[in-house]
């Protein structure tokens, strides 16, 4: 059992775990997930990991509760335990100094960004971060990625904190603005990141992004997660979860994480009835 | 000298129609009267020739004399002291082609029915001797050496249940949640119930095991730390995990699983329980299985209890040459699994929500014999087809996953990704680390593994022992 020392709720809906995991910890790298199981009849879910200390052994995951599974995991208080917790599964994030890197944070995937853009950071790049959420009260960590970026601009999709609109206006903004960008990565929702990749794909500078396809194992074992990159099957448990961006299939990958929409909507909504009283 | 009894006692077996619609064990095991009856049939022959036939040395004639006695205590005593998974083994080892196929009484046709015994006597320790696996077995002198196995499958279980028996300390690294690799991920429960595995665990543990779960060696601590950090020895028994696919368009439509997806979703997550368990799975209406070995079988046999109509076998050669067992191939073909033998997948059709539709496949015809020994498919020109289906599950093979083999200094690896020891010992090219089961061999069968950890066990010690 992993024990839970800390929970945050850092916006509705998304919440911060910070789990004892020693061996984990020790491992961690930027970019690396873990794969989470709450109990006996639970099911693995991968989760990015979005902080770690190796001297306290712990390992911080950010989720966001989207179905049965998440919606359980954000019962679970401090001092509670998860069954499961593997990892650290993923290649690492590749870090380098490459001169001036944007970093774009979409909704939950900033959790995600931000270690990236520390070891960035600590690499000696320029880091430009782009953070975009639907509205103010959904942004979080803003205070994070500043700590770590050169430069931060804020999105929301109802203007109702920074600049209203999507993450990929300032984007083609910075890429156009004469300034020389050596690389980009984006993580966030599926369609944001494939759009990112089309606003870079003219200027061809790299774009990294991390994907999230459903997994089971997360040790290469059984290929659910296999994505195609450059016209060709990779698992994304073992070959990624970081990819070149210009060359995924992103419909692909739209359409596989839709396997089992009814059987999550359906265990969903038992979970929803069973906790309505 | 008594005359020859050539009559093997049957299987009890569950009902086709019935069992086609639960995940209940299908063999339901000898009674102990049919167990002393088909014991009884033993000859008891001065040349061992059933032993020589069992790749972990069971003394079979001894074990079955015990039987006819009806000393069932000494039948245990005398099974496990050389078989530390005999319930495990009763079910899925091929006996028709090792133990029972060297036996005298096969020249017959009437081989004893070593398996069906072994399982029997498992069975009958499981049931009335409850306290031999809570009361550990006396413990060996401890040798002050420690010895780390990666995988819990049958080669990782085997070696550590060895090696702890001769005295070492043994720490067992499982990247998955429970111990027992493909014995929990891939055998189904109607031919394994999960419950045998995990006493077989729990006896291995009772010998002194420690068992480290959701342990990724190649991820946590790498094969050289786990050297450095005290070990003075490795056992990599990490199978062949990687599933292999056809390369062919359309692979990645949904409703295509690989087998090991498929069967992980279903026995080790237990989707057929969705939604009390979790982790689903989707089933079609009409499921092709594309392959012909053991795991074919067990996929179409499962998709055919979560309620598919039609759950069809794909296979490019002829039953003939099918790898799965003779029995599999039989109770998949009572329970209604039907067989397009000589038929190869061309390319996966799908609809516009990228769902797959159909499986368009070639005619095959057998032509000349390959280097398997095999007569080699091939396409009839001109001969495509399609076969309706929402559901494909490719189940054609397994290759060792490299995450050990990458992250490891001098370890030698073959093309297939399999990593290179010695047939007799296990011995890699590297100091300190033996190998064996699937990662050594590729895909091949529970007792094969278990006979290469206890050769590797053996000459682990005999290092240590220097």
């Amino acid at each position: 059992m992993y024990k839970i020392l800390l929970r945050e709720d850092l916006v509705p809906g998304i919440h911060l775990f910070k789990v004892a995991a020693p061996a984990v910890a020790a491992k961690a790298r930027a970019g690396q997930f873990v794969v989470v199981r709450i109990d006996e009849k639970g099911e693995r879910i991968p989760l990015t990991i979005a902080d770690w200390d190796k001297d306290k052994g712990t390992v911080t995951i950010v989720f966001m509760e989207v179905g049965a599974t998440t919606a359980r995991l954000a019962l679970l208080k401090e001092g509670d335990a998860v069954a499961d917790f593997v990892g650290p599964l993923g290649v690492p994030a590749e870090i380098e100094n490459y001169g001036t890197v944007v970093c774009v944070a979409g909704g939950v995937g900033t959790a995600v960004v931000a270690p990236i853009a520390r070891a960035l950071k600590n690499a000696g790049n320029r880091i430009f971060t782009i953070l975009g959420t639907r509205s103010k009260d959904l942004l979080f960590w803003e205070d994070v990625l500043k700590s770590v970026s050169d430069r931060l601009i804020v999105t929301t999709d109802d203007g109702s904190y920074g600049r209203k609109g999507v993450v990929t206006e300032p984007l083609k903004e910075l890429l156009e603005s004469g300034e020389k960008i050596d690389r980009v990565v984006a993580i966030g929702p599926v369609v944001m990141m494939k759009f990112c990749s089309l606003t870079t794909a003219p200027s061809g500078v790299k774009t990294i992004v991390s994907l999230n396809p459903i997994m089971v194992d997360g040790t290469g074992m059984c290929g659910c997660c296999r994505v195609s990159v450059g016209g060709e099957t990779k698992f994304a448990c073992v070959d990624g979860p970081d990819f070149d961006g210009h060359k995924v299939d992103w419909d692909l990958l739209a359409a596989r994480q839709r396997i089992y929409i009814e059987e999550e909507k359906c265990a969903y909504d038992e979970w929803r009835k069973s906790h309505a009283a | 000298m008594a005359k020859l009894n050539l009559n093997r006692v049957e299987m009890p077996r569950q009902d086709p129609k019935a069992r086609g619609k639960n995940f209940n064990e299908v063999a339901l095991g000898y009674s102990l009267e049919q167990a002393k009856e088909e014991a009884g049939r033993c000859i008891q022959c001065k040349k061992r020739n059933c032993v020589t036939g069992c790749p972990v040395e069971v003394d079979i004639p001894d074990f079955i004399q015990a039987i006819r006695e009806g000393d069932m205590p000494a039948a245990v005593r005398i099974l496990k002291s050389k078989n530390a998974l005999p319930g495990i083994c009763g079910r899925v080892c091929p006996q028709e082609s090792q133990c029972e196929s060297t036996c005298t009484l096969a020249k017959k046709d009437a081989p004893i029915a070593i398996g069906r015994l072994e399982r029997f006597v498992a069975d009958w320790e499981r049931n009335n001797m409850p306290k031999a696996n809570s009361a550990p077995p006396a413990k060996p002198r401890p040798s002050g050496k420690k010895v780390a196995v990666v995988g819990s499958g049958p080669a990782g279980l085997t070696a550590a249940a060895d090696l702890a028996r001769m005295g070492h300390g043994v720490t067992i690294f499982e990247a998955l949640h429970v111990a027992g690799g493909v014995l929990m991920y891939g055998i189904p429960e109607f031919r394994l119930p999960k419950e045998i595995v995990q006493a077989e665990v729990k006896f291995v543990a009772s010998l002194g095991v420690k068992i480290e779960l959701d342990s990724v060696v190649g991820k946590l601590a790498t094969l050289d730390e786990i050297l450095a950090n005290g070990y003075d020895a490795v056992f990599l028994g990490t199978g062949a995990g990687l599933p292999m696919f056809l390369n062919i368009d359309g692979e990645n439509l949904n409703g295509i699983y690989s087998a090991n997806e498929f069967l992980t979703r279903v026995n080790l997550m237990k989707a057929y329980k969705f939604p009390e368990y979790d982790t689903p799975v989707k089933v079609g209406k009409k499921v092709a299985v594309i392959g012909g070995g053991n795991v074919a079988m067990d996929s179409a046999r499962c998709a055919l209890r979560l309620g598919a109509d039609d759950v069809y076998i794909i296979y490019r050669r002829s039953e003939a040459e099918m790898p799965a067992r003779r029995e599999e191939v039989e109770n998949a073909q009572e329970e209604g699994i039907q067989f397009k033998l000589l038929t190869n997948p061309k390319r996966f059709l799908g609809n516009e929500q990228n769902w797959v539709t159909g499986a368009e496949c070639y005619e095959m015809e057998l032509g000349e014999p390959d280097e398997s020994g095999r007569r080699r498919p091939v396409v009839k020109k001109g001969s495509e087809f399609v076969i309706d289906v929402d559901e494909v599950i490719v189940a054609l093979g397994t290759r060792p996953n490299p995450l050990i083999s990458s992250t490891t200094v001098g370890l030698e690896t073959t093309k297939y990704g399999t990593v290179v020891a010695d047939e007799e010992t296990g011995k890699t090219v590297k100091d300190r680390v033996w190998a064996g089961g699937d990662i050594v061999t590729g895909s091949a069968t529970v007792i094969s593994a278990m006979g290469a950890g206890k050769k590797a066990a053996k000459s682990i010690d005999e290092y240590l022992r220097g």
